[in-house]
């Protein structure tokens, strides 16, 4: 183990993230400052609306940044293409897939396409990656399944299945645990941090589950007002860093149970 | 994507389309007997003249152009419910064959408006001109549009648009217009798979072709869009050029097939789901020709059912399309078992 060697997969430098609005800009953080390890398991904090599905978008290249860059396995985003992208980076959205007639399988191996020829073939190579892609989430079961038959836990599993099989050095999702129960969210946090160990992939996601979060992810991010800080957890609790994340009158963060609870007063 | 054989079924459908070629050809006002029909596709040159013309030069080229509007109308409205994920899109609700229609109303009925275009006649050749530049127009205004807004739903309803924005341009010309001109412009409208000279339909399959070779190579982004636009640009497709490609692929196609046999509704529409209930696949690999055989199926039994009341006339098509198309759209939404895009 060589820990003073590290290898970063994912950089942001002074980077400003927002809209621009004709000519005014909306901002919505500044001066965000990133270095993401290979093979690390990363949770993106912040109360609603704060920007978290801004940034993730920024450095996934779905939306550019307003100045700064973001650098992925020590290139800029703004020089890959789309298709050298989705050999580096992939992603698992909260929005619904539109209706169709796809089984899981097929769902699943369209995560090849950056690596398939002009008309979709599947080579061996393709289908060992799926099927270990599928051993991985454990859906053998659903393979001949249609998706929209999937309850969401299980769906969530075929999507991560997918973003795998796309075999990206970073894996993002976006709210992972949206639709589901405690249980299968609990599920879904283990799936993904056996997936980091066995994988060694970089896992980001973005949650509401945060008690969860400091249980599993190895590291945080926290977005709180336009300050984005990141840290391994203990660091960060250590700081008194989640202490901002909602309004102390309502929620405050308990240190010795490492979890945010209600407050008494209230 | 995975490939399940669907070998059986696609025999099954293209003997189906050979025989009702056969049917159509055999079918019309002079009556030929099958083992005729045979002999004179053999060669036999001691068949009636007057009967070899009837078949060579005017049957088959019938037949012929039924296959390819029926298939290339399905493969655009397939195109275009991909696209927009709409099961309700197709050549007609995007405007293009409106457009279409608009040129061939300028044409027609514009003549007595502008005196200075009345030296073109009316000839299928210029009636085919006229609609093929009306759907591009109309084509190119929607790609605008497409390149403005990022809605697929905005577009679908910019499409719309133009279509009723176009009909009352129509109305508002045959207002104005003389009785035979309008006339003349109903009867185009009805539509008609026949009277294509094999010059005109030689235009006609180059064009088709050149539309038909390109839906091959999107085969790839199409799959891609069943996930959204924002999973298939994660997976490496450009979707502004492959947007743009099936738009042209479409205007091609639905251009070309407006152009000589006139604006033919629900064909475009009904016969994706069709398809999609048959092969149960939502795999554009199989989907395209799945369509594309579906739609010759669909179309060459809708040229039997025209000829078929008298054998002295031959019913509007674009009647009989929508008296077949109408119900089984109806029939799939009552029948709920899921419209898929």
């Amino acid at each position: 183990m060589t820990t003073s060697k590290k290898h970063i997969v994912l950089e942001t430098k002074n980077l400003t993230i927002g809209y621009q609005q004709k000519k005014a800009k909306k901002i919505i953080a500044s001066n965000v400052n990133l270095a993401i390890e290979k093979g690390r398991f990363i949770a993106l904090l912040g109360k609603n609306g704060i920007g978290k599905s801004t940034l993730l978008r920024t450095i996934s290249k779905v939306q550019n940044q307003l100045s700064g860059d973001v650098f992925l396995n020590d290139k800029n985003l703004n020089k890959y293409s789309n298709k050298e992208l989705a050999t580096n980076l992939s992603l698992v959205l909260t929005e619904r897939l539109p209706e169709s007639q796809l089984t899981v399988f097929e769902l699943i191996a369209l995560g090849r396409q950056p690596y398939t020829n002009w008309i979709d073939t599947l080579s061996e190579k393709d289908i060992k990656k799926i099927n270990v892609a599928i051993q991985l989430t454990e859906v053998e079961h659903l393979k001949e399944h249609r998706f929209y038959e999937l309850s969401d836990g299980q769906l969530q599993r075929v999507l991560i299945a997918r973003a795998l099989a796309q075999d990206t050095d970073v894996i993002i999702l976006d709210e992972p645990t949206a639709h589901l129960d405690m249980h299968h969210t609990f599920k879904i946090f283990q799936l993904l941090k056996n997936l980091v160990e066995t994988t060694q992939k970089t896992i980001l996601i973005s949650t509401h589950q945060i008690n969860l979060a400091i249980e599993v992810v190895d590291e945080l991010i926290i977005m709180n007002g336009n300050e984005v800080i990141s840290g391994k957890t203990n660091d960060l609790i250590e700081q008194n860093k989640l202490e901002d994340l909602f309004p102390k009158e309502i929620l405050h963060f308990n240190k010795n149970l490492r979890q945010f609870t209600i407050s008494k007063n209230n | 994507m995975k490939n399940k054989t669907y070998t059986k079924q696609f025999i099954l459908l293209l003997i189906l389309v050979v025989a009702l070629c056969f049917i159509s050809i055999s079918l019309g006002s002079v009556s030929i007997p099958f083992k005729d029909i045979f002999a004179v596709f053999l060669g036999d040159e001691t068949i009636k003249e007057s009967w070899q013309t009837i078949i060579l030069n005017f049957r088959v080229p019938k037949a012929i152009t039924a296959v390819l509007v029926g298939s290339g109308l399905s493969i655009s409205g397939l195109l275009m419910q991909t696209l927009f994920r709409n099961p309700l899109a197709g050549p007609f609700v995007l405007g293009i064959s409106s457009g279409a229609s608009l040129g061939v109303a300028l044409l027609i009925l514009g003549s007595s408006f502008f005196g200075g275009i009345a030296f073109l006649e009316s000839t299928n050749w210029s009636i085919a001109i006229a609609s093929s530049l009306g759907s591009f127009l109309v084509l190119s205004a929607v790609i605008l549009a497409a390149n403005k807004v990022r809605n697929t739903m905005s577009i679908l309803i910019i499409g719309l648009m133009f279509g009723s924005f176009t009909a009352a341009i129509i109305s508002v010309l045959s207002y104005f217009s003389e009785a035979q001109q309008i006339q003349q412009y109903v009867f185009w409208s009805f539509g008609s798979l026949g009277n294509l000279s094999w010059d005109e339909l030689s235009v006609f399959i180059t064009i088709y072709l050149i539309g038909f070779t390109g839906v091959f190579a999107i085969i790839k982004p199409l799959n891609s869009f069943l996930l959204g636009e924002k999973y298939a640009k994660s997976l490496g497709i450009n979707i502004k050029q492959s947007r743009i490609i099936i738009l042209v692929i479409t205007s091609l196609l639905t251009g070309v097939i407006t152009a000589f046999s006139g604006p033919i509704a629900f064909i475009g529409l009904a016969v994706p789901h069709i398809a999609k209930l048959i092969f149960t696949t939502s795999n554009h690999k199989i989907l395209i020709p799945a369509t594309a055989i579906t739609g010759a199926i669909v179309l060459l039994i809708c040229d039997i059912i025209a000829q078929l009341p008298t054998l002295e006339y031959t019913l509007p098509i674009n009647a009989i399309t929508s008296l077949f198309g109408a119900p089984v759209v109806i029939w799939l939404l009552i029948r709920k078992k899921k419209i898929y895009v």
